[in-house]
């Protein structure tokens, strides 16, 4: 467990101008991060780059500053590929992030391969954008919707879930890190079982790209989905990744310019992958930062990433746990930066209403993922997410927070 | 006391704090005394929608004056439920129906009553004001 020395993470702390203010005429200890990160200065320089002296539209230009542009945007989608370790450049559709690559999904194998009476699989623990799509795509195609259950501690039951796909499910989608428990999900063991009975896996990896070394031919799942304002980038940018010969057999999604190929009144034929995925305008801009942000984390190393957030959770659960009465909600074997609780007595919109008062953001309320906080019988929870930049001396003002609060409530 | 002075009076009141710490403890200790409602109102029918923690709201109309009663799982917006209820309960629909919140900015509490706050007491304001109308259309007819 290495981490960052405090000289690495004093220069980190300098490249993102969002961390040095006050709130209230407090510090700001950011510790919502799950919900989005701050943007590094190399990815709000990028951005204003493209605007001052690249904007131009792409892919179809021949002029100087469409070719560039389309260079630029090009380049960042290889990137992805190498950033999560994708074998071609084309199997990655950029999307606006998490939420729109799962709705691309669940419309392009509506028909396609999910049709009437049969079923997806998900688990408990999914966020609303992982569960919301497949639960209505079932429900216009009279399809079932399959659960994979939580137990107390907030991991899923390997069992429940092998009896499940027994009923051969089309799809497996499953979270790799539960944005409101931490629970990191043995994805590649589910995977592995899924495809022993040709089952095809969805990762939703919202919460894992800027958290953990993502491999997606190690893992083998087929598609994998994230957003970039999750991972230090712009906001209304992420990807879909889907093995190529998924994408090349499903149906696009959205119709318009750019995906087409030959188009008359009557006939239309698309472009070839993975354009025919990517209808309109993109938000070049936006892809151009998640570059930044992706040349910002190898920079870093995910690996010392991952060992410095975990050192804070550590503390957190530390210095937090001697608070009477708290509850943390998820305590998976492997987990995440990401600490969920609720204090007895109190309601978590009250301490976060207090803590915010002193200077920290941590978000409070069912994170998107109602279904949890009903499994958990909660209404909601104080959530902290660490990212890189966090310091051991903002969870000691956070944990001091969450006591001062819990003393002014009760 | 006019819907108005009462105002006044929980500006005066709020400017007398030193710092956030002794607001909120005074909020906290309305939320404790809210006029509570009846169990039995404590139902679907009375929760007020868009709100983090759950708040629940009563009115009822004795002589032309509506009064307030309210609970919530959340104590800090039991209080400011609390001041909404001490400047609207015991006044006519139309007072009501006229009146301003802007009390609410005065004592520095106005993220409480953004829109982008999901606690839901711009709804709640929104429903008072809806009772108020109920009654005046009752009252009319
Ligand atoms: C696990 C998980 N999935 C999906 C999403 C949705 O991401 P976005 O809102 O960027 O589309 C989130 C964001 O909170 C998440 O945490």
């Amino acid at each position: 467990m290495n981490g960052f020395t405090a000289s690495e993470l004093n220069e980190l702390r300098n490249q993102f101008p969002a961390l040095h203010q006050h709130v209230y005429g407090k510090p700001l200890v950011y510790l919502d991060n799950a919900a989005t990160t701050q943007k590094s200065q190399l990815v709000i320089d990028r951005i204003t780059k493209y605007y001052s002296y690249e904007n131009c539209n792409i892919h179809r230009g021949v002029h100087y500053l469409s070719q560039e542009a389309t260079a630029a945007f090009e380049d960042v989608r290889a990137k992805v590929a190498g950033f999560i370790h994708a074998a071609k450049t084309e199997e990655i559709i950029f999307t606006k992030g998490t939420t729109e690559s799962i709705n691309l999904l669940a419309g392009s194998l509506d028909g396609f391969l999910i049709g009437t009476g049969d079923s997806v699989l998900v688990t408990g623990m999914e966020h609303h954008s992982n569960l919301v799509p497949w639960q209505q795509l079932c429900k216009r195609n009279q399809a079932k919707l399959l659960v994979a259950e939580l137990d107390d501690r907030g991991d899923v039951s390997l069992a429940q879930y092998g009896k499940l796909l027994e009923q051969k499910p089309k799809l497996v989608a499953i979270t790799h890190i539960s944005n409101a428990l931490g629970t990191i999900n043995p994805v590649k063991e589910m995977i592995a079982m899924a495809h022993a009975i040709d089952i095809p896996v969805l990762i939703d990896g919202a919460q894992s790209v800027a958290h953990m070394r993502v491999d997606v031919q190690d893992l083998d799942c087929d598609f994998f989905v994230f957003s970039g304002h999750k991972m230090y980038g712009p906001m209304g940018v992420g990807a879909l990744y889907g093995k190529e010969k998924w994408l090349e057999q499903m149906p696009p999604w959205q119709f318009g310019g750019e995906m087409v190929d030959q188009v008359s009144l009557q006939e239309t034929t698309f472009n070839q992958l993975p354009f025919k995925f990517e209808a309109g305008t993109p938000n070049v801009a936006g892809v151009l930062g998640l570059g930044a942000a992706m040349d910002f984390l190898n920079q870093t190393g995910l690996e010392k990433i991952g060992q410095h957030e975990h050192q804070l959770l550590e503390l957190a659960i530390d210095k937090l746990q001697s608070i009477p009465g708290i509850r943390f909600i998820g305590s998976a074997n492997n987990r995440a930066g990401v600490i969920s609780f609720v204090v007895d007595g109190t309601h978590p919109a009250d301490i976060g209403t207090l803590v915010d008062k002193m200077g920290v953001a941590v978000r409070t309320g069912h994170h998107c993922a109602q279904p949890v906080m009903t499994r958990f019988d909660v209404p909601g929870t104080v959530r902290a997410s660490f990212a890189l930049y966090n310091t051991a001396e903002e969870v000691e003002v956070f944990a001091a927070a969450v006591q001062k609060a819990v003393n002014m409530l009760r | 006391m006019t819907i108005q002075e009462i105002q006044e009076q929980i500006v005066s009141e709020f400017s007398m704090f030193e710092d956030w710490m002794d607001k909120y403890n005074y909020l906290i200790e309305m939320g404790k005394e809210v006029p509570r409602i009846d169990e039995r109102f404590k139902t679907n029918n009375h929760l007020i929608s868009g709100c983090q923690s759950r708040v629940w709201l009563h009115a009822e109309n004795r002589e032309g004056k509506i009064y307030f009663t309210a609970d919530s799982d959340a104590v800090i917006t039991k209080g400011i439920v609390n001041l909404l209820i001490r400047v609207f309960s015991g006044q006519s629909p139309e007072a009501i129906l006229e009146a301003n919140t802007d009390f609410i900015e005065q004592i520095g509490l106005k993220e409480h009553l953004s829109p982008t706050r999901s606690n839901g007491l711009v709804s709640m304001v929104k429903q008072m004001k809806l009772y108020a109308q109920v009654y005046k259309l009752k009252q009319d007819n």
